[in-house]
């Protein structure tokens, strides 16, 4: 479904990503891990045609994503940080995304999930941190897509909230969705991923199950087989 | 004044009547033709011409006689030649419409032409297709009043000038209408002389234009709409009063033109909407007095050497810009005016601003220098530069100052 | 692109900017034509108003704007939306909104003072509609300025100074240069140079219609024979159109290639 190959950029002098190849064929959830600046969420904007890949290309379903904007429909994306308009109110900004993406759309039941109704007359800039990324998870997942992208999902999430996002990630797995997911928070991924790919100054590093990377290592979790990476 | 003058006509026509013989001009008359009657017409006879059109090809009047047209007593001049030629003292040409004089590039071919008389008069005629309306040449005394003349010219070369005076004195040009000639009246060599309450419109060139004339005065006239309004050029002791000098506006137009003029008098006359309302080039002496100047681009324009002239109690109101200088020096005066430009405050309460005001825009300064430089018309950074100049002048005359601008507007 | 348009017109339509600009308009109109009365005069007050002020609200609200809603474009971004449609979206919610302000502002005013019954609608239509461009151009040139800059106060100050060298430095440069070259012709260059800057030939346009082309003297003769024919005519107007494509498609082209 989503083959990317040889994919470069930098940013003036720094290289970000320097020729990142790899394949995604079957639905499950792909995390991707690595330190500060390895140039995770650069790839994910790549992806999603926000940043610009000095070269190599991406293709969704044979398809060159350069070329058309269509392929977004079948993406749900999840952004790091939860930034919107100030003045808009959440049932606008919802109401608008739906508009934009004119597509089926299902908020109501994810509304109701998070407990944001209360606030759907409020003014997003008002709301706190928490909150704007339940609105975030709404955005992502009220749209039934192929593939979903989700960057450092639990941001601000308190534990029951956390609990529900685990809960939608995995529906969205047992669907035969494809789930690309970073963060940090290494505990999270051992629990939901498979596959795991490991950027490190701009390469990658490592790309297989969780299995492997813990047996290449030698180590007894995640946490600590990232750590022997990076440490080595 | 015109209730006089038509008094005066009446007791001559009663007179001549008294004393001599009326012949009369008609299809079925004694004379059928105008040029019979003259010839048989002795001095101080009245030839009354009825309604009708007469071809009149240069007809000389060498008799002092009374012409009267009657309404629709048209004498047709075919394109030929002179229509009338006037060589007689005494000669009174009244109401008739004259048309189709010769057009020539060399002969002055008139309607009316008179030559070397006293007291002829002229007298509520329609002169209209000529190539000169009314020229005298060399004449006293004559009385021209109550005319039109009209044309169609476009160009310069294509028409003379409605009322054209030549080596003339105490002439007296008044109550006439002139339009679409080139120059609407024109004084050369004409002393002691009046141009009263006409109107010049729509003439290709000048409304008036003097030259080299003097102890002459015009008062109460209307010059509107002409390639330019009132050419006065090397003349002195020029009286200009109550005129009105309207609409001039074109690239070289102007409302009056001064050029080399010593000791005039230009005195509550109104200039609006000229590109130039006064443009003075060279003259001494001049004192400005009670006039006001509204709208045009340029309300007074001084160029080449200007001495002792004095604005006094003028009203500037809404000019592009008010004075243009093109050089450093001044020796004119300029006090007790009106400024609408004027920002100033009078604390002392005298009606005079206590703020003294400079009538020269150093973006005048600047086009004056390089035309081409008004493009930035009306652009902010004219304005900023104005500004500066106002704080701090560096370019402007510095004496060129009112010193005690009017609070209020003359009425 | 009339979603993402509706989005941002009606989300300026509901900032209080769009109604101090609304009223600032109506204030002016008003007072212009209490203090003379006259809509003609009123009308050539106007223009010198107009020509300034609308390229510096343009680029104002254009930095602003952009940088404001860069929350709003990133969540867009990642949208099935064409990166074109969004920002040529968002460039003609705000130019729309800032020139309906203008319309509305100037226009009840001199309703209210008969415009219909003056033979002064066509001079104060071309006026709007040379605000209207301008409007158009520059903020389509302060939002091309903020995408080259990421930082916000280097992009505020560049928008100011490009308002600045079209608005005041452009013609001083002209004017300095024609003094110094006074000595050869000056028409074609004066012709040409106004042509280069919007500002000015939105001015020389008025000015012209306006009727003080007199004053020109023989440049303005010139001027009035280009501007005069039809020729003229289309080629001042294309001119403007010209500079308000060319930003335009500049905004679209950096938009392009940009990374959020």
């Amino acid at each position: 479904m989503i083959t990317v190959s040889n994919i470069k950029k930098s940013f003036g002098k720094l290289q970000v990503l320097d020729d990142i190849s790899f394949e995604v064929n079957k639905g499950g959830i792909v995390a991707i891990l690595g330190p500060n600046g390895s140039g995770k969420t650069t790839f994910l904007k790549i992806l999603l045609g926000m940043v610009i890949a000095d070269g190599g290309k991406i293709l969704y379903k044979e398809k060159d994503i350069s070329k058309s904007h269509e392929y977004r429909k079948h993406i749900g994306y999840l952004p790091q940080i939860a930034r919107f308009p100030d003045n808009l109110k959440v049932r606008e900004v919802i109401d608008m995304i739906a508009d934009v993406r004119n597509e089926p759309s299902n908020p109501d039941d994810l509304i109701k999930l998070f407990g944001l109704e209360p606030f759907l007359d409020k003014n997003l800039g008002n709301l706190s941190g928490g909150t704007r990324q339940k609105v975030n998870i709404v955005l992502t997942f009220m749209f039934d897509t192929p593939v979903i992208v989700l960057d450092e999902p639990t941001a601000g999430l308190d534990p029951v909230s956390l609990i529900k996002l685990k809960d939608l990630i995995n529906k969205a797995k047992a669907t035969g969705k494809i789930i690309l997911i970073t963060s940090h928070i290494m505990s999270l991924v051992e629990e939901l991923a498979e596959e795991v790919i490991f950027l490190l100054e701009g390469s990658i590093y490592f790309k297989g199950t969780i299995g492997e990377l813990k047996t290449r290592t030698g180590s007894e979790d995640l946490e600590h087989a990232i750590a022997a990476i990076l440490e080595s | 004044m015109k209730a006089r003058f038509y008094i005066s006509l009446l007791s001559l026509i009663l007179g001549s009547w008294a004393m001599s013989a009326v012949r009369n001009v008609c299809r079925d008359c004694d004379y059928d033709n105008l040029a019979q009657a003259v010839q048989h017409a002795s001095s101080g006879d009245t030839i009354v011409v009825a309604a009708g059109s007469y071809i009149s090809n240069g007809l000389e009047v060498i008799k002092p006689l009374v012409l009267l047209g009657k309404p629709g007593a048209i004498l047709d001049g075919d394109n030929q030649n002179y229509v009338l030629r006037i060589l007689s003292d005494s000669v009174v040409v009244s109401g008739f419409s004259i048309i189709n004089s010769g057009k020539s590039y060399t002969k002055d071919y008139a309607a009316v032409y008179v030559h070397g008389t006293s007291g002829v008069q002229i007298l509520d005629n329609k002169i209209d297709n000529s190539f000169f309306g009314i020229l005298v040449e060399k004449s006293k005394g004559a009385v021209i009043k109550g005319n039109t003349v009209s044309g169609t010219a476009k160009q310069e070369n294509q028409a003379g000038n409605g009322v054209h005076l030549w080596h003339c004195d105490h002439m007296q040009i008044g109550d006439n209408e002139v339009f679409g000639m080139r120059d609407g009246i024109y004084l050369e060599f004409v002393n002691h002389s009046d141009v009263i309450n006409n109107y010049a419109h729509n003439n290709v060139r000048y409304g008036l234009h003097f030259m080299f004339s003097n102890h002459d005065a015009y008062v109460d006239n209307t010059f509107e709409s002409n390639g330019a309004g009132v050419a006065v050029m090397f003349s002195k002791w020029i009286r200009m009063e109550h005129n009105h000098f309207i609409d001039n506006w074109g690239t070289a137009s102007y409302g009056l033109l001064l050029k080399e003029i010593y000791d005039g008098e230009v005195l509550n006359n109104l200039f609006q909407q000229n590109t130039l309302g006064i443009y003075v080039d060279g003259s001494t002496r001049v004192n400005y007095i009670g006039n006001t100047l509204r709208q045009n681009g340029w309300a007074i324009k001084v160029s080449g050497g200007c001495y002792a002239n004095a604005f006094t109690a003028n009203n500037f109101i809404g000019n592009s810009f008010d004075i243009s200088y093109n050089s450093k020096m001044n020796d004119n005066t300029f006090n007790g005016n009106f400024w609408s430009d004027y920002s100033g405050y009078d604390l002392d309460k005298d009606g005079n601003g206590d703020v003294p005001y400079r009538p020269v825009k150093l973006f005048s300064y600047i086009v004056n220098r390089t035309p081409e430089t008004i493009v930035l018309l009306r652009s902010l950074f004219v304005d900023l530069i104005n500004f500066s100049e106002k704080v701090s002048p560096a370019f402007t005359p510095d004496e060129l100052v009112d010193h005690s601008p009017a609070m209020k507007k003359f009425q | 692109m009339i979603k993402i348009f509706k989005y941002s017109f009606s989300d300026l339509m509901r900032s209080r900017w769009s109604f101090i600009y609304l009223g600032f308009y109506l204030l002016l109109g008003f007072v212009l034509l209490f203090l003379n009365n006259d809509l003609s005069k009123g009308i050539i007050t106007l223009m010198n108003v107009i020509v300034v002020l609308t390229p510096m609200i343009g680029t104002i609200f254009g930095v602003m704007y952009f940088y404001n809603s860069r929350e709003f474009t990133e969540l867009l971004l990642a949208q099935p939306v064409k990166r074109s449609v969004i920002f040529l979206g968002q460039f003609l919610g705000i130019s729309i909104s800032l020139t309906l302000s203008l319309i509305i502002g100037l226009g009840i005013p001199f309703l209210v003072y008969g415009l219909f019954r003056s033979g002064e609608i066509f001079n104060f239509l071309l006026l709007l509609i040379a605000g209207g461009f301008l409007t158009f151009i520059f903020v389509a040139l302060s939002v091309c300025i903020a995408l080259f800059n990421s930082n916000k106060i280097k992009g505020f100050g560049y928008a100011i100074l490009m308002w600045l060298f079209f608005a005041v430095i452009y013609d001083g440069l002209v004017l300095l240069s024609m003094m110094v070259f006074a000595d050869y012709p000056l028409d074609d260059f004066a012709l040409l140079v106004s042509f280069l800057n919007p500002i000015d030939l939105s001015r020389i346009m008025i000015l012209l219609k306006l009727d003080i082309s007199a004053l020109l003297g023989y440049t303005g003769a010139l001027f009035q024979r280009f501007f005069g024919t039809s020729l003229g005519f289309v080629m001042s107007w294309l001119m403007l159109l010209i500079w308000t494509s060319v930003p335009v498609l500049l905004m679209v082209r950096i938009a392009n290639k940009k990374n959020f």
